[in-house]
């Protein structure tokens, strides 16, 4: 068996750029630096294009733009930075922008412990921008995963067109580990719906300009258009784009837009919009449920955990089997949007959910909302819900999970 | 079904649609928009291949009036975009729309991209203030001014936008209102300029500026002179865009592997037969980490799972530098270390840092250090090492090395050969450095 020895920031670059990712802008920020040193050296190898921007906020900036001509950016930074990137989300939201935003967590709040462990971001990413429009994220818990799983996210960046949070923290992105070269997966990376490139023939039907994207007649398009761009039908169907650069005209806004890119404030053409921008992750969530379930049919405890901590978790379960203590497992690998099923499968049958995580109790959170709702449905008496939380830049221990297996 | 051929095109008379311009009656914006749809139709540029990129204010609705691709962004931030774009596709016409609210908010992106010389056009739409909140002072409005926000007159001076573009290296750099017959050619000339062009176009905003200051276009061009500011063109150089010289400096890193796989093949046994943590405890800056790295690679190449993290101050050279290494013939999840089984204690830093985990070590457990720590408050059994005996000249940077070295002969997890072989195979550069530091390292013992 040959093995490789290194750190999940590799893993991460490696995955971007086995993804096809071909942009990239950051600014320095431990501990996500090393993404940024990474891409910026490898991207000119493959045509692309890396730079270290003047700040966060122009980082992503130019990844929306670029993203905008048809390429697939990247963008790394730390909490702090996620915060300076705020606005923006919103933007690459609004705008529908395939984006890959590394968010290596270090302990906060604001500059905190720049180089300390911690997953205190996990809400933040899905509530940080205003609307409360939904993202996606992922959180891979070991170097392999970091590989595959970056990968994933530009595959669903791409298809949703739409920003995907990749959260790691200082410990997977900076510590050495050993990986079996058979576990590095590679996913499967589609692209963003594209409008033909060639206009239809015929061009005109009965007087009708034919919709470049639809191949239909449609009196709606302007003449300077070939397509609508915003044409969201049905609802929660992402819509076919075209580059900046390419045959057709593209209108991109920050602001509220009709089926062409126009300002609106139609009720009706506002709603469609942000049923749109919601709907297209909420009614696809069961296309994005991924994690481990270890599960035991005779345990009476579940653990539920991700990223870092997932670690030890995995540790202590086989520990706890091998001392004849049966236990089960849950590895997140989607946080955002919420993997239900995945969860509420793993949740039946268990008398106690422990979650644990390196903050004081945010996705915990989230399996107390959906277990008390699944239960209050199905009449029945919830499994005990319990946090095991640490915020000291340490790492939560096996030891700590063991002490819990039995209560 | 009737159907057509798709038209030909011919020469275009305009780039906008048939929407009317959305402005407030003499509002500067619309004389301005009317220069560049002249500046375009006399380029007939590619609509495709151009995008207006606008920020946010009045200026903010006005690339949806032209036929060209546009990308309306947030307040301050359209250069951002504008560069993203340019950098990814140098091939499109990139033209900014931008009031002095947005030049004022995203100063520092105005700045690097003209430090940069992306291959912007840069039009600012500047009245002085904020046209759309309702008047504001910006960062162009003129000492004494009247707004909302300075009802007593602004106790600020002006931003110079050209010069403060123009000194940090801006290739082509304009300055004139929205009445200057010129302003289609000059934005002819700085559309077709190869890095970053600006335009700061003075206007006047008739809904607040104008009334509350008594400013017309007379007072305008006065304003100027009360300035002292020159107008016209003002730098005119030649460069090469941001865009192309990125590409030219690394044109020889082209069709290079990305980051390849250095999968690594056991060449070694070992005689590791449960989890074994070895700490390495010294200063930033020595090479701690370095010589942790060794001994992981030597670890792999043993047929071992191996986990190294490390801790140090964000000041990198100064402070304690600690590599929590975990050596076992399982996969490793949980990569911290409880208790070491052996730690190697190589300065004072690192002894400041090792507290607890020398408190935590027992009889079972070994510290490796140097005659000076030799009463290292700790259980562990001691060996002490003299690098005094080493045979070669001990340094600050190969201490850290030289101790570890001398453990490893020690705890004998796996043969010395494969840390000599891990630092021929991945720290090439220093092995001439590094080999001999290893052998010496035996004379320890």
């Amino acid at each position: 068996m040959a093995k490789e020895y290194i750190d999940g920031a590799t893993a991460i670059a490696r995955g971007a750029l086995a993804a096809g990712c071909d942009f990239f802008a950051g600014y320095p920020i431990t501990p996500a630096t090393p993404i940024l040193l990474h891409m910026l050296n490898e991207l000119p190898k493959v045509g692309g294009v890396g730079i270290e921007a003047e700040d966060e906020i122009s980082a992503i900036g130019m990844c929306i733009g670029a993203a905008m001509t048809g390429v697939r950016p990247m963008t790394a930074t730390s909490g702090p930075g996620i915060s300076l990137y705020s606005e923006n989300i919103g933007l690459a939201i609004m705008g529908e922008t395939p984006l890959v935003i590394v968010d290596v967590m270090r302990m906060g709040p604001a500059t905190g412990g720049a180089t300390t462990p911690a997953q205190g971001d996990v809400q933040f990413v899905r509530w940080g921008t205003s609307g409360g429009y939904p993202v996606i994220a992922l959180a891979p818990s070991s170097v392999a995963e970091c590989y595959t799983l970056t990968q994933r996210a530009f595959d669903l960046a791409e298809r949703y067109r739409t920003p995907v949070f990749i959260l790691v923290d200082k410990e997977m992105n900076y510590a050495m580990a050993t990986v079996d070269i058979d576990e590095y997966v590679d996913a499967p990376v589609g692209q963003r719906p594209l409008v033909p490139q060639s206009l239809p023939e015929p061009a005109v039907v009965d007087g009708v300009r034919v919709n470049a994207a639809t191949g239909q007649p449609d009196p709606r398009l302007r003449p300077e258009e070939t397509y609508l761009p915003y044409d969201f039908n049905p609802v929660d169907a992402v819509q076919p784009t075209s580059p900046f650069g390419g045959p057709h005209i593209t209108r991109f806004t920050t602001s509220s837009h009709d089926e062409h890119g126009f300002l609106t404030k139609d009720a009706e053409k506002v709603k469609r919009l942000n049923d749109h921008l919601r709907l297209k992750i909420l009614n696809h969530r069961q296309e994005m449920e991924f994690g481990i379930s270890d599960l035991q049919p005779e345990a009476d405890t579940l653990f539920i955990s991700y990223g870092t901590t997932a670690r030890a978790m995995r540790e202590a379960v086989d520990r706890s089997r091998e001392a004849g203590q049966p236990v089960s497992g849950l590895t997140l690998h989607t946080l955002w949007p919420v993997p239900e099923n995945l969860i509420l499968d793993a949740v039946a049958g268990h008398r106690r959910i422990i979650v644990a995580e390196l903050n004081h109790g945010q996705y915990i959170r989230e399996i107390e909302r959906l277990v008390y709702r699944d239960a209050a449905q199905k009449r029945i008496l919830p499994p005990e819900i319990i946090g095991l939380d640490r915020a000291d830049g340490e790492l939560i221990t096996p030891e700590q999970f063991l002490g819990m297996v039995n209560g | 079904m009737a159907v057509a051929p798709i038209q030909i095109e011919k020469p275009r008379s305009t780039y906008k649609n048939e929407r009317p311009f959305p402005f407030c009656p003499g509002c500067g914006h619309t004389l301005i928009l009317n220069h560049l749809d002249k500046a375009l139709t006399k380029l007939q540029i590619d609509p495709a291949k151009t995008v207006i990129v606008s920020d946010i204010g009045c200026v903010g609705l006005s690339d949806q009036y032209f036929t060209t691709n546009a990308f309306h962004g947030l307040h301050g931030r359209s250069i951002t975009y504008a560069t993203g774009i340019k950098l990814a596709n140098p091939d499109l016409n990139v033209i900014v729309f931008i009031g002095d609210g947005g030049t004022g908010i995203g100063g520092t992106h105005l700045i690097n991209a003209a430090r940069r010389n992306v291959g912007l056009t840069v039009l600012v739409f500047n009245n002085f203030n904020f046209g759309m909140t309702g008047g504001e002072h910006s960062v162009t409005t003129p000492h004494g001014a009247i707004t909302a926000t300075t009802r007593h007159g602004n106790p600020e001076w002006p931003l110079d936008i050209c010069a403060t573009v123009g000194v940090n290296g801006a290739g082509y750099v304009y300055r004139g209102t929205s009445f200057d017959k010129d302003l289609p050619d000059r934005m002819t000339e700085a559309i077709e300029y190869d890095g970053f062009a600006l335009l700061d176009i003075w206007e006047l905003c008739t809904a607040y500026f104008v009334p509350n200051n008594d400013f017309g276009r007379k007072e305008m061009l006065g304003l100027v002179d009360t300035l002292g500011l020159e107008t016209g063109l003002l730098h005119h150089r030649q460069v090469t865009d941001y865009a192309h010289r990125m590409r030219e400096l690394a044109a020889d890193m082209a069709g290079k592997p990305t980051l390849p796989l250095k999968p690594i093949e056991t060449a070694y046994p070992n005689n590791v037969t449960r989890k074994f943590h070895l700490v390495l405890a010294g200063s930033a800056g020595a090479k701690v980490r370095s010589a942790a790295k060794l001994v992981g690679y030597a670890g792999v190449m043993s047929d071992l799972w191996v986990t190294q993290r490390d801790d140090y101050p964000t000041t990198v050279k100064t402070g304690h530098s600690i590599s929590e290494i975990i050596l076992s013939p399982e996969e490793i999840r949980y990569t911290g270390v409880a208790k070491p089984d052996a730690l190697v204690l190589i300065s004072v830093d690192g002894l400041k840092k090792a507290g607890r985990h020398l408190a935590n070590m027992t009889e079972d457990d070994i510290l490796f250090t140097i005659p000076q720590f030799a009463d290292a408050p700790t259980k562990a059994r001691k060996v002490i090492l003299d690098p005094k005996k080493a045979g070669i000249r001990v340094t600050r940077t190969n201490l850290a090395l030289l101790l570890t070295a001398a453990a490893l002969r020690e705890l004998n997890l796996f043969p010395i050969d494969a840390v000599e072989e891990a630092v021929q195979r991945f720290q090439t550069r220093f092995a001439d450095q590094n080999l001999p530091v290893i052998a010496a390292s035996a004379n320890l013992l």
